[in-house]
C-alpha cells in the first residue's frame, strides 16, 4: 500500500482538476519522485471504481549532465571567450582550462576569436568581436524551463549530437474521477471474519475483490488408480494360479515351486482324459495321449477363461442347475519381455452367461449391450479360432480416430467337450466374451506408454489429474 | 495364428477376378481371415536390413493372411482359393478320392518294430502325373515349412518327406537304427556321411540345428529305405539327396512320420488334397459323415442350412426324414470334430453379422464376491484419507521380497517361476510393500509427502490348496516425508480399524504391540492384533530397506491381511 498522505494528497488533485491529470504533472507539482505516484495510483485502482487511470506513454527532452553544466556556466566557446582579457592569452594557459579545447575550436569558428601564432613569447590568443551571444546556453535553458518545443527540430538534433540533450520516454497515467471517486479512502478488508459476523460490521466495510483468474489451491486429496475407475463395477475376482489343459506355449509362465497340483477330482478328470485322447459327448476327441503330468503343472493363467472353468465345474455339481452370469476382471500373465504395448502382466475381463438354449444371436446382443456401456456401439464380429469355444468370434469395433475396424475383444460359445465332461447338463449353452482392461484405458486417458498406467514406473501426477471415468458415447474416445 | 504370405497377383489370377485391398479384406473379415499386411519382398528387406540391400528384389506385391491356427487347409494359396471360390460359389466343394496306380500294385511302406524307441508312426501316399512350375513348387515347399511349423510343433510331432518316386522303388521300409550305422548323402551334401556325422554338422545349422534335440538322444535314429537300400530321409532332420525332387519330378512319394499318429495323417491330407488338383486325377480318401443334430444356432430351413454348408466345402444333403443333414467331412477339414464345428461353418456362410441379435431372458441377481465388496469400499476410503492408489506387478524378483526387505528368500512362501525371462519375473509376491517402494523411487521428483496404498492379492504357498498356492488379500500402505510420520500410518490403521466396525481393545477389539521384524527399524515396529488375532504389522521401515529401495527419506508402512474382516 502506497502511502496514505499522498493518496489522500492525489484525490484532492484530481478533485481540484477538471478533465483529469497527469501522474507527470502532479510529480512535478508536488515535488516528488514519479513512482511515488504511481503506487498510489496502483493502489487506487485496486480499491475498485474510484479513479481511472489511463496508461499514457509521451517523449520528451532532457538535459545531459554536460547540457546542465552548460545552461548554469555557459557553453564552452562562450566561456572561452569571456575568459580572455583584452590583451589576449597565451593558447598554451587557454589550452588548460577544463573548457578549453573544445571551447577553443568552437569559439574560432564563431570568428570569436584570433589565433596569433607569430606573437613574441609564443602564440596568443585575442577577442575578436566585443560581445558575444551564447545561442547554446539559450537553447538549453529553454529546454529546460520545458519549453523544449519553441526549438527546431534540427536545433535539438544538432544538441543531441553534442551531447547536451537527449530524449526520454515518459511513462505515465491519465487520471480521472472514477464512478465511486471519494477523496476519503476506507481500508479495503480481505475476508470476511467471525468478528464482522458477530459485529454486524461487515455492513460497512470494503471489501477487496478477488482475483478470479489465479488457480486455487489444490486440495490435499488422496486418488484412485485410473485402471481401477475403469470399470463401472466392482471388481469380481478369483484364485490367481489356475490348471489348464496341457500347454507348451513359449508364453506361460511354469511354476518350478510348487511345480505340480494336486487333489483332482477324479472322476472329471477321466472324462476329460477321455474326451481329449478317445472322444465322447458327440466328439471324436483331439486323439491324442493325454498326459496327467501335463496336466498337473501349475502355471500362471494366461486367459481368465480358467477362472470361468473353475466356476462352471463348482456350478455343474450342485443338485440342480440353475442359469447363471458371471464376470471377472484380473490379472493374467504372459511370460513376454515388457515395451511400450507389452506388458508381463495385465487385467481380463471376461463375462460368461450358462443357461439352456443360448444362442450365438444372444452372444451377439449381450455384446452390443455390453460394448454400448463401454461407449463403443459400432460392432461387427469375425468368425475366429479358439480352442475352447466354437463358434468363436472376434468383436471389432470402428475407431473414428483411425477410421478403421480395430479388435476390441474375442468371444465364443464353449465347447460341448468342456462342459459335458464338467457335468453340466446337455442342451446347457455357455457363451462368453473377454478383453483387456488395458487397452480401452489406455485409449480412453490417452496414454501411449502401457508402463505409465500400470506397475510402479507408474507417472503420480497421470494418476493425480486423471478424470473420472465417463463412458458415456459423446465423451469416449471411441 | 499363422501367417500365409501369397503374391496378390497370382492369388487374383487363381480367384479369377481382381479385388481392391478394401474389397479383398472384406472377404477375408467376412471367411474368418485376416489381411494382416500388405508388403513386398523388398519392403521387408529393406525394413529388416536397411534400402542397400533391398535394392534389386523383388517388388511383386504379397499379401500376408492370417489363418486360424486349426485350418490348415488355408495354409497355401492352393488351399485359400479353394476355400474362397467354394465360398463365393463360383466352384463346386471338391470330393477327394483315393485313385490306384493304373498298373502295378500301390506302393507300400513298411515299418519295423525298432522305431517304436524314438518316433512310432508313418503314413506315405503318391501324388501321380503333377505338372510343376515354379510357383507350383515354391508354395509345395512352403507349405511343408508351414505344417513343420504348426501342427507338426517344429518337427517334435510329425516331419515330411518329399521325395521324386522315378529316382527310388518300393516297398520302402521304415525303420530304426544305431546312428554309426546309417550313412548316405544327404540333401545339398557331395559326399556320405554317418548320422553322428551328421549331427556334428548341423550344430551350426542355423535351421538344422534347431531339430537335433528331438532324436540327438535316442539308441537309434529313423531311417527310411527304398528296396535297393537307398536312404530316402532321416526324419525329422534330413532327406537324402538321391531322391529329392525338383520341378521335372513327375511322381511325388510323401512320407509323413511321427510320434503323434493323428496329427501324421491330417498332414499327409493336407500334402495330398492341396496339390491333387495338379495331378492328372485328384484323389484320396473318402470323407467321415456325421449327422447334424436337429437344433441348430439358425431358423432356416435345412435345405437352406445344407446349402450354407455346402460352400464351406461341407456337401450336405437333408436327409430323407427332412429334419437331419448329411454332412461329408473332407479329408481337408480335420478341425471338424462334432457337431458344433459344422455349426459354426453354417453361420459363417450365413454370414456372422447376418445374425440377428437378441437378449437372453436368463434372469439372474447380481452379487458381488464379498471379498471384492470390502476391497472396494476400503479402497474408497483409504483415497479419502489422502492415500493414492498404486497398481504394482504380482510378480517380482526373489531380491524384491528378500534381501531388500532384509529378509531369507527360504523364510519366504514365495512361489517360484521356472522359466522367468528376466530377473524381474522370478516369484509371486509375497507382500506387497516392494510395489510401493519401487513406486515411491520412480516418483520421488513429486512432492513430498508421499502417501500411497495397494490393496491386492499376494501368493503363498499353501499345502492344504489343490494347486498347492492361495491368493491372500492385503491392504499395504506407505507414508514418505522427510520425518518418518510413524502417527500419519499410525492413525491410518486406526482409520480402517474405524471402517470395519472394530473398536479399540485388547480382546475382542484390535491393539499393536511391540515386535520384531527385520525390515523395520529396531523399537519402531508393532504387530497388529484384532479380535486376538495377528493380522499384520506396521512402523518405520529400517534404514537399510529405505536405500536398497533407492529411496532417501524416512518412510513408514502399514502391512495387513484384511481377510479375516469377511
Amino acid at each position: 500500500m502506497a502511502d496514505a498522505g499522498l493518496v489522500e494528497t492525489l484525490l484532492r488533485c484530481v478533485e481540484k482538476a477538471d478533465g483529469g491529470l497527469d501522474s507527470q504533472d502532479v510529480a512535478t507539482s508536488l515535488g516528488v519522485d514519479h513512482q511515488a505516484i504511481v503506487g498510489a495510483v496502483k493502489s487506487l485502482q485496486a480499491l475498485g471504481d474510484v479513479i481511472s487511470a489511463e496508461q499514457r506513454s509521451s517523449k520528451h527532452w532532457e538535459l545531459t549532465g554536460e547540457g546542465c553544466e552548460i545552461a548554469e556556466q555557459g557553453s564552452h566557446e562562450a566561456r572561452v571567450f569571456s575568459s580572455i582579457p583584452d590583451e589576449g592569452m597565451p593558447q598554451g594557459q587557454l589550452m588548460k582550462l577544463a573548457f578549453g579545447k573544445v571551447g577553443f575550436s568552437k569559439a574560432m569558428s564563431n570568428k570569436w576569436i584570433r589565433l596569433d601564432k607569430g606573437h613574441e613569447g609564443g602564440p596568443r590568443v585575442f577577442r575578436t568581436v566585443e560581445n558575444i551571444e551564447d545561442s547554446v546556453r539559450d537553447k538549453l535553458l529553454v529546454v529546460q524551463k520545458g519549453q523544449s518545443s519553441q526549438l527546431e527540430e534540427k536545433e535539438k538534433s544538432e544538441l543531441k549530437k553534442r551531447k547536451l540533450l537527449s530524449e526520454v520516454t515518459v511513462k505515465s497515467y491519465w487520471i480521472t474521477k472514477g464512478s465511486l471517486f471519494s477523496t476519503t479512502i476506507t481500508k479495503q478488508e480481505t475476508e470476511l471474519t467471525p468478528e464482522m459476523i458477530a459485529s454486524g460490521s461487515w455492513k460497512e466495510k470494503k471489501f477487496k475483490p478477488y482475483n478470479f483468474e489465479a488457480m486455487g489451491v489444490a486440495p490435499d486429496c488422496g486418488h484412485l488408480h485410473p485402471l481401477m475407475k475403469v470399470p463401472a463395477n466392482p471388481v469380481l475376482s478369483v484364485k490367481q494360479i489356475m490348471m489348464l489343459q496341457a500347454r507348451d506355449q513359449h508364453d506361460t509362465f511354469f511354476l518350478s515351486d510348487p511345480a505340480q497340483a494336486h487333489e483332482f477330482p477324479l472322476d472329471y478328470l477321466e472324462r476329460v482324459r477321455k474326451v481329449h485322447s478317445e472322444g465322447g459327448f458327440g466328439s471324436q476327441g483331439y486323439k491324442y495321449d493325454w498326459k496327467i503330468e501335463e496336466a498337473q503343472k501349475n502355471i500362471l493363467r494366461t486367459h481368465t477363461t480358467a477362472v470361468s472353468a473353475r466356476m462352471l465345474y463348482k456350478l455343474a455339481q450342485k443338485e440342480k442347475f440353475t442359469p447363471v452370469k458371471y464376470f471377472s476382471i484380473d490379472r493374467v500373465f504372459r511370460n513376454e519381455t515388457l515395451d511400450a504395448t507389452h506388458l508381463a502382466e495385465f487385467h481380463q475381463i471376461e463375462g460368461v452367461v450358462a443357461d439352456y438354449g443360448l444362442t450365438l444371436g444372444d452372444l451377439m446382443g449381450i455384446l452390443h449391450q455390453f460394448f454400448t456401456k463401454l461407449g463403443i456401439t459400432k460392432l461387427r464380429f469375425k468368425p475366429a479360432y479358439n480352442p475352447y469355444t466354437e463358434p468363436s468370434m472376434e468383436v471389432f469395433s470402428y475407431h473414428e480416430g483411425l477410421k478403421k475396424w480395430v479388435e476390441v475383444g474375442n468371444s465364443g460359445v464353449f465347447r460341448p467337450e468342456m462342459l459335458l465332461p464338467m457335468g453340466l447338463p446337455e442342451g446347457v449353452t455357455v457363451i462368453a466374451w473377454g478383453l483387456s482392461l488395458e487397452r480401452p484405458t489406455m485409449i480412453k486417458y490417452g496414454i501411449n506408454n502401457i508402463r505409465e498406467l500400470v506397475g510402479h514406473k507408474v507417472n503420480l501426477q497421470m494418476v493425480y489429474d486423471s478424470p473420472v471415468c465417463r463412458l458415456d458415447p459423446r465423451k469416449s474416445n471411441n | 495364428m499363422p501367417t500365409v504370405s501369397v503374391k496378390r497377383d497370382l492369388l487374383f489370377h487363381a480367384l479369377g477376378r481382381t479385388y481392391s485391398d478394401e474389397e479383398f479384406d472384406e472377404l477375408c473379415f467376412e471367411f474368418g481371415l485376416e489381411l494382416d499386411e500388405i508388403t513386398s519382398e523388398k519392403d521387408i528387406i529393406s525394413r529388416e536390413q536397411g534400402d542397400t540391400k533391398a535394392e534389386g528384389a523383388s517388388d511383386v506385391i504379397l499379401y500376408k493372411i492370417d489363418v486360424p491356427a486349426n485350418r490348415y487347409d488355408l495354409l497355401c494359396l492352393e488351399g485359400l482359393v479353394r476355400g474362397l471360390q467354394v465360398f463365393k460359389e463360383k466352384m463346386e466343394a471338391p470330393r477327394y478320392r483315393r485313385v490306384s496306380p493304373t498298373s502295378g500294385e500301390p506302393q507300400r511302406l513298411v515299418i519295423t518294430e525298432e522305431t517304436a524307441a524314438v518316433r512310432p508312426h508313418a503314413v506315405a501316399a503318391v501324388l501321380r502325373n503333377i505338372t510343376f512350375t515354379q510357383e507350383r513348387y515354391d508354395s509345395f515347399i512352403e507349405l511343408q515349412e508351414k505344417l513343420h511349423q504348426n501342427v507338426c510343433r517344429k518337427r517334435t510331432l510329425v516331419a515330411i518327406g518329399t521325395h521324386d518316386l522315378d529316382t527310388i522303388s518300393g516297398p520302402f521300409t521304415y525303420t530304426a537304427k544305431p546312428p554309426d550305422d546309417i550313412r548316405f548323402t544327404p540333401l545339398n551334401q557331395a559326399q556320405e556321411y554317418t548320422a553322428t556325422e551328421l549331427m556334428n554338422l548341423y550344430k551350426t545349422d542355423s535351421h538344422l540345428r534347431h531339430y537335433l534335440h528331438i532324436i540327438e538322444d535316442k539308441p537309434v535314429y529313423p531311417v527310411i529305405y527304398d528296396s535297393n537300400g537307398i536312404v530316402l530321409s532321416m526324419p525329422p532332420i534330413i532327406n537324402g539327396d538321391h531322391s529329392k525332387i525338383s520341378l521335372n519330378t513327375k511322381n511325388v512319394f510323401i512320407e509323413c512320420t511321427a510320434t503323434d499318429l493323428t496329427k501324421a495323417k491330417i498332414v499327409l491330407d493336407m500334402m495330398v488334397t492341396m496339390f491333387c488338383e495338379y495331378c492328372e486325377e485328384p484323389f484320396t480318401s473318402n470323407g467321415n459323415a456325421i449327422k447334424l443334430p436337429e437344433e441348430t444356432l439358425m431358423d432356416e430351413s435345412t435345405e437352406r442350412i445344407a446349402q450354407l454348408l455346402t460352400k464351406m466345402c461341407l456337401r450336405s444333403e437333408v436327409m430323407s426324414d427332412g429334419e437331419q443333414i448329411e454332412v461329408e467331412i473332407p479329408p481337408t477339414r480335420s478341425d471338424v470334430i462334432h457337431a458344433c464345428d459344422i455349426m459354426e461353418d453354417a453361420a459363417m456362410a450365413y454370414g456372422f453379422n447376418n445374425i440377428i441379435r437378441t437378449t437372453p431372458r436368463t434372469y439372474t441377481v447380481a452379487n458381488q464376491l464379498p471379498l471384492n465388496k470390502l476391497t472396494e469400499l476400503l479402497r474408497q476410503d483409504l483415497a479419502a484419507a489422502g492415500f493414492t492408489e498404486a497398481l504394482t506387478f504380482a510378480l517380482c524378483s526373489q531380491e524384491d521380497i528378500a534381501d531388500k526387505l532384509l529378509k531369507n528368500i527360504s523364510d519366504t512362501r514365495a512361489c517360484h517361476i521356472a522359466n522367468p525371462k528376466t530377473a524381474e519375473f522370478q516369484v509371486a509376491r509375497t507382500t506387497l510393500l516392494p510395489g510401493l517402494l519401487k513406486t515411491l523411487a520412480a516418483n520421488r521428483k513429486m512432492p513430498l509427502p508421499l502417501r500411497l496404498f495397494e490393496i491386492s492379492d499376494v501368493v503363498l504357498k499353501d499345502e492344504t490348496k489343490d494347486v498347492g498356492a492361495k491368493n491372500n488379500r492385503r491392504l499395504c500402505a506407505v507414508y514418505y516425508n522427510k520425518s518418518p510420520g510413524f502417527e500419519v500410518i499410525h492413525g491410518l490403521m486406526d482409520r480402517v480399524m474405524q471402517l470395519l466396525e472394530v473398536k479399540p481393545g485388547r480382546d475382542e477389539g484390535y491393539h499393536i504391540q511391540a515386535a520384531q521384524d527385520s525390515s523395520f527399524f529396531p523399537g519402531r515396529c508393532a504387530e497388529i492384533f484384532a479380535h486376538g488375532k495377528s493380522i499384520g504389522r506396521l512402523g518405520v521401515l529400517h534404514p537399510d530397506v529405505i536405500s536398497r529401495f533407492e529411496l532417501t527419506m524416512p518412510c513408514s508402512a502399514l502391512d495387513i491381511d484384511i481377510e479375516p474382516f469377511l
